[in-house]
């Protein structure tokens, strides 16, 4: 499949380097910003905010990966590349396949980068912050397999965009729940059971998008 | 072959069912009826289709835009042929209707297809537009290409099939 470099290309310059929209800055600042507010709000309590903080990272995870969703695929329906990606036999499964490849690096490794910074914020020590970082590896391509699902699924429909982000929610439980979840047990089984919900998550998406994205042309 | 009818009649979707983009409605209208799914139509080649979405990044200059096709469909798009010529670093979203009409086209004859289809070709096309149009239509039949276009308006295309479509209430 020598066509799928030129459309992850595409994808990447879109998502990642998209400057004029924020591209892969706007996940980062939005996450840099929710771990600089919340000692203001609860309080500057070091043993509170260290107990606290990885799930408050998870929780921003999960919202910055939700921001760009509106643009992850609708536009490309409107604009008939799809219609044009079929003619050339180039299945929607590979091409929203790619995308969560091109979404999760547009969020993925900058936050997982960002949570350097969040961590010393939120006064969260070194053996956690290993677990964060290990469970943001394993969350954040379910994140975003979640997020080009939801956005193929609602392309199309009026406040689509809104609907969406409450569509993400219940799918995402899984992951917060095991995600965050380790950070209190401190295992690897929690970590362990992330990866797995991603997995699912990936290996559902691109047939469950494709048949939405074939679907919206009726 | 040329389709006409009235708008609503139902041309671009029977361009989008040839292109199997679209699936016939399975229960059928009376005689004829029988199931049919997306892509059950066999093309002896591939396929181009031109219809009203031109399938090239708003933001992106010209030239960007329809190199992204040429990576993919390994074809040079001609664009001096079709009065694109020092359009390349301008943004597509500020073409004019014609313009914009002009780099579809440049997308289609990248693609080397074997036929097309083609939907409202002429919209937003000057004469010069018009004419050309013909002219890269007749060259692709005479190269043995089926050339199926959707236009109310006319279109000079010697000794092609008219399929008027009021003639064929479903």
């Amino acid at each position: 499949m020598a066509v799928l470099g030129p459309i992850l290309r595409r994808d990447l310059s879109r998502l990642v380097f998209g400057a004029r929209k924020g591209g892969a800055a706007l996940p980062v600042l939005f996450f840099l910003a929710v771990a600089m507010l919340y000692p203001f709000a609860v309080g500057p309590d070091a043993p509170v905010l260290a107990r606290t903080g990885g799930g408050v990272i998870w929780v921003a995870a999960l919202l910055a990966a939700i921001l760009p969703l509106d643009r992850l695929v609708e536009p490309d329906i409107e604009l008939g590349m799809f219609d044009q990606w079929a003619l050339r036999g180039i299945s929607e499964e590979w091409v929203i396949a790619v995308r969560v490849l091109a979404h999760w690096l547009s969020f993925g490794p900058p936050l997982m980068l960002a949570a350097l910074p969040a961590s010393a914020l939120l006064g969260i020590d070194g053996a956690a912050l290993r677990t964060v970082e290990l469970g943001l590896l394993a969350g954040t391509p379910g994140l975003a397999a979640v997020g080009v699902m939801i956005a193929a699924i609602t392309a199309g429909l009026r406040g689509g965009a809104a609907l969406s982000g409450l569509l993400v929610i219940p799918l995402a439980v899984p992951l917060l729940i095991f995600g965050a979840g380790s950070l209190s047990t401190g295992g690897e089984g929690g970590i362990a059971l992330t990866g797995a919900v991603s997995l699912v998550l990936l290996a559902v998406t691109p047939f469950a998008g494709g048949a939405a994205v074939r679907a919206s042309r009726e | 072959m040329h389709l006409v009818g009235p708008n609503g009649i139902g041309k671009s979707s029977l361009i989008r069912i040839l292109a199997g983009l679209l699936r016939p409605s399975p229960t059928g209208y009376g005689k004829g009826s029988g199931t049919s799914t997306a892509g059950s139509v066999h093309w002896n080649g591939n396929v181009g289709l031109l219809d009203g979405h031109m399938a090239l990044d708003p933001q992106l200059p010209l030239a960007n835009a329809l190199a992204f096709w040429s990576r993919i469909d390994r074809g040079t798009p001609p664009f001096a042929r079709l009065g694109l010529d020092g359009l390349e670093d301008v943004p597509v979203r500020l073409l004019s209707t014609g313009q914009k009409k002009r780099a579809a086209f440049a997308r289609l004859l990248g693609q080397n297809s074997n036929h097309w289809l083609l939907d409202e070709p002429l919209n937003g096309l000057d004469d010069a537009g018009v004419s050309l149009v013909e002219e890269l239509i007749a060259e692709k039949r005479s190269g043995g290409g089926v050339v199926v276009v959707a236009s109310h308006q006319p279109i000079a295309m010697p000794s092609a099939q008219i399929l008027d479509l009021r003639k064929h209430p479903y």
